[in-house]
């Protein structure tokens, strides 16, 4: 059987991210009978309202708690989780961006291996674990297999795995904190300096029932002007995907996603966009999603309401043109 | 300063349909269009644009068969001074931390400052900068989407975080960043700027002249194997609407209206 394993759980002004009950989920998919350990750090009251509310959902909790880790980047807390992981470990981690910065490095000190953003898990035999990944925008998944022998850092994409529901734990706590330490501060090559908060923008899309959103499918900075219209025929505003962002065809405050805005409208009209799962992550509360797009394999047909196979170039002004006609 | 950026020619996803092979084994890459990575080509504009101001070189690096040197090359028309093809059958088949150990071995023989690469590629794993980081001991920062050189020592960086939100952080050099999309707008490479370096040396560095042991790389030095390449079941999906432009324009403004999508 394998190593321990841990859930590393992530938290934002006092409270546990939901994934920390999903990761404990896909814990108990590599091994339903494991004790699994969360593994949370920070500092003070924050952290102690965090263990609280994991405890009894994990076996164990191991903190560590110091100041140097009130906002904590991962050139700090890679080391101290360095110290303190046995060795042969499984450790769990959302994949988001602290991962992005923690994982990689950790799986190196750790002499581990490293599976990045996986989305099932399939099987373990002896010290072979199978987990699926998906590869080229989510349009091909693979299975890939892992010697875990050394131990292993794995990234789980959010949302992958339905949090475990029954709080099975003992939610013994243990203090870690000086055997992280030991050996002193790591520092100081990056240092945090602030976080400049999105700006709104002229339109706060997070408050729209309507949006029409656009994405790479409409090709060319001259066609905005049939999204433009098509919104305000509908009564909507105007959202998109990444690449728009990227292109300067629209303001970063109008990009829903997990980098972007979380968005709750009634309507989520998506043309050209293929549906990335960063893209599907800024979209809560169950719209009724329409797709448009001309590739039939695009994602984001998975998930839609309902689905049309064309070009947004050409059915948009049509759809423009239907609506003013009903409308009157 | 002497800036490195590591790029990996894949196959173009916004132009493909990725479809994979009857046996599974890999995908069709007959007819594949191959380009630089998307966010590779975001992290060399940054470089030349940090050169620009500053001063230094901007050397270009991939792992790859020779297929490979046409990327290389396409980046250097864009403005980098240099380019390097690291290129030995003992590498295929590496992971990412193969990968990684590769290009170290190159770093350490050069002396850079700053060593870029795109936040991910086309298997989505955003790793080797991080792995890169952690080999040499230098500081490591991901989803970068600002760079400002505060002097010879040091670097202000911004990275994206949850909800389009950027953190601020303070970096030592040398130092690795990978780059987010959308830092800056990678300028458009023409004919001419192609055919300028058309016949500019690319050196090819092999296993040997990188002194690396083989049990590092390839599929020897690899923890992490892809078995196969699948699509998955599809779910229930989306309700399709079907028959000809007039009669899905009728549904879906019904459905609209239905649904409270017209005002």
């Amino acid at each position: 059987m394998p190593g321990k394993i841990f859930v590393y759980v992530i938290h934002r002004e006092g409270t546990a991210d939901d994934t920390a009950l999903e990761l404990l989920a896909a814990a108990k998919k590599i091994d339903p009978e494991a004790s699994v350990t969360a593994l949370v750090a920070g500092s003070d009251k924050e952290l102690e309202n965090v263990v609280k509310q994991i405890a009894p959902s994990f076996n164990e909790v191991w903190k560590i708690d110091h100041e140097s880790l009130s906002y904590i980047i991962a050139e700090t807390l890679r080391p101290m989780l360095a110290r303190i992981i046995p060795k042969g470990s499984i450790l769990l981690i959302p994949h988001e961006h602290f991962s992005m910065d923690l994982s990689p490095g950790l799986s190196i000190k750790l002499e581990a291996a490293f599976i990045p953003d996986v989305v099932a898990f399939e099987d373990i035999k002896e010290n072979k674990l199978t987990a699926i990944r998906e590869e080229f925008s989510g349009q091909v998944s693979t299975h890939v297999m892992c010697d875990i022998s050394q131990g292993v850092v794995i990234s789980v994409r959010s949302g992958a795995f339905k949090p475990e529901a029954t709080a099975a734990g003992k939610g013994q706590i243990v203090d870690k904190t000086s055997e992280a330490l030991s050996g002193g501060i790591p520092n100081g090559k990056r240092r945090y300096l602030e976080v400049i908060e999105a700006e709104t923008g002229e339109v706060d899309i997070t408050k729209s029932d309507i949006l029409v959103s656009v994405g790479r499918g409409i090709e060319d900075q001259d066609n905005m002007d049939i999204i433009y219209e098509l919104a305000e025929t509908m009564g909507g505003d105007i959202s998109c995907s990444r690449p728009i962002v990227d292109a300067r065809w629209l303001d970063k405050s109008r990009q829903v996603g997990t980098s972007g805005k979380t968005v709750k409208p009634k309507v989520y009209l998506a043309l050209g966009i293929s549906g990335s799962f960063q893209h599907l992550g800024g979209i809560k509360g169950s719209p009724f999603i329409i797709a448009i797009n001309k590739n039939p394999k695009a994602p984001i047909f998975q998930i839609a309401d309902v689905g049309i196979i064309a070009d947004i170039l050409e059915f948009v002004p049509e759809l423009t043109g239907k609506i003013e006609e009903i409308k009157g | 300063m002497e800036i490195l950026v590591c790029v990996k020619r894949v196959p173009d996803t916004a132009e493909n349909e990725i479809i994979v092979n009857r046996d599974g084994t890999d995908i069709e890459r007959e007819d594949l269009v191959f380009s630089v990575n998307e966010w590779d080509n975001y992290a060399v504009e940054e470089a030349i644009q940090i050169k620009d101001k500053v001063g230094g070189n901007v050397t270009v690096i991939t792992v790859g068969n020779d297929d490979a040197e046409e990327v290389v090359r396409r980046e250097m028309a864009m403005g980098a001074d240099r380019g390097i093809l690291l290129c030995d059958e003992a590498f295929e088949g590496s992971d990412g931390k193969g990968i990684a150990s590769i290009l170290k071995a190159e770093i350490v023989k050069g002396k850079y400052d700053l060593v870029l690469t795109g936040a991910q590629a086309d298997d989505g794993a955003g790793q080797v900068g991080g792995m890169l980081a952690a080999m040499l001991d230098w500081p490591f920062a991901s989803l970068v989407n600002k760079i400002e050189v505060i002097d010879d020592k040091k670097i202000l960086v911004g990275r994206e975080i949850a909800g389009g939100n950027q953190e601020i952080n303070e970096i030592d050099l040398p130092c690795v960043l990978s780059i987010q999309t959308g830092i800056n707008e990678p300028r458009y490479v023409g004919i001419r700027g192609i055919r300028k370096v058309a016949s500019a040396d690319i050196p090819v560095h092999g296993a040997n002249d990188l002194e690396l042991s083989p049990e590092l790389v390839g599929p020897a030095g690899s923890l992490v194997k892809r078995l196969d390449f699948f699509v998955p079941e599809p779910g229930e999906g989306a309700k399709m609407l079907e028959g000809n432009t007039q009669e899905i324009l009728d549904k879906l403004v019904e459905i609209l209206k239905s649904k409270g999508g017209i005002k």
